[in-house]
């Protein structure tokens, strides 16, 4: 930073002797060391995430032991206690069945509409624009809204949860799906061409692949989206309904004061989220887009 | 039974002075008269003008092009950003209709991509990163339905071997480097035994040695088997040691402004006095001032 020298005379760096070193080869240190074990264990995920589960239980049970009052905040243990019971009794293995048999049959619905939307869209411009306008309009429409309607056309039963299902699926799903279909490489496809593939093949084996990142993305949203759609609709109207699910095993539970089972019953909504996102999407994201550099 | 048809391959590929043989085989070329090369064209550029579309207006890319690619060239198309050569590429792989003229190749004309024209691209994300390097190369020979599963399978390892990426063969393309990626693509437009080859920059997006190590690499896989190259660049080095002919477009939109010979050069002569004029003759083509004046009166002639 000396402007002295910028104002006055040009800038002449040295002319400094040169040299060629012959070098040895290099023994000083290793190339290459490893980590110190506390390092590398405090690198793995389901340590970290794993002490954070444990603080939020340890401030749970302080609150529930400090409040004292099992009706309205049942500690960890209780919770658990509960639990424990409803799956051994098979109450509770069995409600989280009944959601799972809907949610899967509204999922796999929603997925297969959005393909059909987005297959549209990315062959025709009526189906670019029929996409975006209905994205714009439906996406933002929480799925639970619709329920009433539904209850109206459908009646009580699985029918109605399913059209809200399809509902909350629907729309994140098409969008991302056609978004990572608009995101495949011009290069990729124009390769893709070059080999003489079209229509259908040219779908399959290039532009889903492509835009799988973007694919796994949507049915991720989608299922945390049907999963807490589902729940919300069966507490709303699972009471009329004679074999609810895992939301109407909370919302009788609460009506009868057993607050543990609440507990448990809230535990086992976040628990089969935690499951299905962690393994079986973490599992498909390692065979498929982290084994091909897709996704870090 | 399709191996049969590819045997002088493996022949060469086994005999350890293939590639002395090969130089023999451009030295053949240099002594050949050039009016011995009066064949019929395999590839025929004939009158053809490109345009593209943006929002606002439609751009002329090249304006009524000829050019003739005889078998067994390595025709190099060679001009400044905005000469329309990469897109005059695409158009005779199929990508892009001609508004004017017709691209023949063996007299039929161009209408589509196939599999008959591979192009290598620039850009390492030609390769789909979902496919090892082994299926990447037997993919379009299966999609192409050209062969089994099996034989496919064996042509893919035999031309990876050619490009040296035997031990990475079930790797895949995120796990290579720039240089390997277009080996591969290179593997896999050669395993396909296109009529035409086609190569849009392929080197330009590496580092200059790796750029020189593939040049060599594509001169010597030519020197092996022969293949009829077309070849896209804008660097007048490369186009000099890559190909036996060099056409010149001018830019704004794109038009021939001149062809020139260079079978006498490889890697080797790049420091030769022949070479240095070959390059500065180019140069000065290249970078001539007001070049639209002088190329009217070419075009109305």
């Amino acid at each position: 930073m000396s402007n002295a020298s910028l104002a006055g005379r040009p800038l002449v760096p040295p002319i400094r002797p040169e040299y060629d070193h012959v070098l040895a080869p290099f023994v000083e240190a290793p190339v290459e060391r490893v980590l110190p074990f506390s390092t590398r264990l405090w690198q793995q995920d389901w340590l970290r995430k794993g002490l954070i589960i444990v603080a939020l239980i340890l401030l749970w049970e302080g609150l529930a032991r400090w409040q004292d009052n099992d009706l309205l905040l049942p500690g960890f243990g209780a919770t658990m206690a509960a639990l424990f019971d409803g799956l051994v009794n098979g109450e509770l293995l069995d409600r989280v069945r009944i959601s799972l048999v809907v949610l899967l049959q509204g999922y796999v619905c929603g997925i297969v509409l959005a393909f059909l939307l987005t297959t549209l869209a990315v062959s025709t411009q009526f189906g670019r624009d029929l996409l975006s306008t209905l994205t714009a309009m439906f996406n933002p429409l929480p799925a639970i809204a619709l329920l009433p309607l539904a209850l109206l056309w459908f009646g009580l039963g699985s029918g109605s949860l399913i059209f809200v299902l399809i509902h909350s699926v629907l729309w994140p799903m098409a969008l991302n799906t056609y978004a990572g279909f608009q995101g495949v490489p011009e290069t990729l496809r124009m390769a893709g061409r070059n080999y003489g593939l079209r229509g259908p093949s040219y779908v399959i084996q290039i532009l889903i692949p492509a835009a799988l990142p973007a694919i796994l993305s949507g049915l991720k949203i989608g299922w945390a989206f049907a999963w807490r759609t589902l729940i919300a609709a069966e507490l709303v109207f699972g009471a009329s309904s004679g074999r609810g699910g895992l939301g109407w095993y909370i919302f009788q539970n609460r009506n009868e004061l057993y607050t543990d089972r609440v507990f448990a019953g809230l535990v086992l909504v976040v628990v089969i989220g935690l499951v299905v996102e962690n393994i079986v999407f973490a599992a498909f994201e390692r065979l498929t887009v982290r084994r091909w550099g897709m996704a870090r | 039974m399709s191996f049969a048809a590819h045997r002088s391959d493996f022949a060469i590929a086994e005999h350890p002075e293939s590639r002395a043989r090969g130089s023999i085989r451009r030295e053949d070329a240099r002594a050949r008269s050039p009016i011995a090369a009066e064949a019929s064209p395999l590839l025929r550029i004939k009158g053809v003008t490109l345009e593209y579309r943006t929002p606002e207006r439609v751009v002329r890319a090249t304006h009524r092009i000829d050019l003739d690619i005889h078998q067994g060239d390595r025709f190099v198309l060679l001009g400044p950003s905005g000469c329309g050569k990469s897109t005059l590429l695409k158009a005779a792989a199929g990508f892009i209709r001609p508004v004017e003229g017709e691209i023949t190749l063996d007299g039929v004309p161009v209408r589509e991509p196939g599999p008959d024209r591979i192009v290598v691209f620039q850009e390492f994300d030609q390769l789909p990163p979902w496919k090892t390097v082994a299926q990447n190369v037997a993919f379009p020979l299966r999609a192409a339905r050209a062969l089994g599963r099996r034989e496919a399978m064996e042509r893919a390892r035999h031309y990876i071997d050619k490009v040296g990426l035997t031990p990475f063969a079930e790797s895949y393309p995120h796990q290579l480097s720039g240089g390997m990626k277009q080996r591969v693509a290179i593997a896999r437009a050669l395993a396909m035994q296109p009529k035409v080859l086609m190569m849009d920059e392929p080197f330009a997006a590496l580092d200059a040695l790796t750029r020189r190590r593939m040049q060599e690499e594509l001169l010597s896989l030519w020197d092996e088997a022969p293949f009829t190259l077309l070849f896209v660049t804008h660097s007048i080095e490369e186009a000099l040691v890559v190909g036996n002919r060099v056409a010149l477009l001018s830019p704004h939109p794109g038009r021939v402004r001149a062809e020139f010979n260079s079978h006498a050069f490889d890697l080797t002569s790049i420091g030769s006095h022949d070479f240095q004029d070959a390059v500065q003759r180019l140069h000065s083509r290249l970078f001539e001032a007001a070049p639209e004046s002088r190329a009217s009166t070419e075009v109305s002639a």
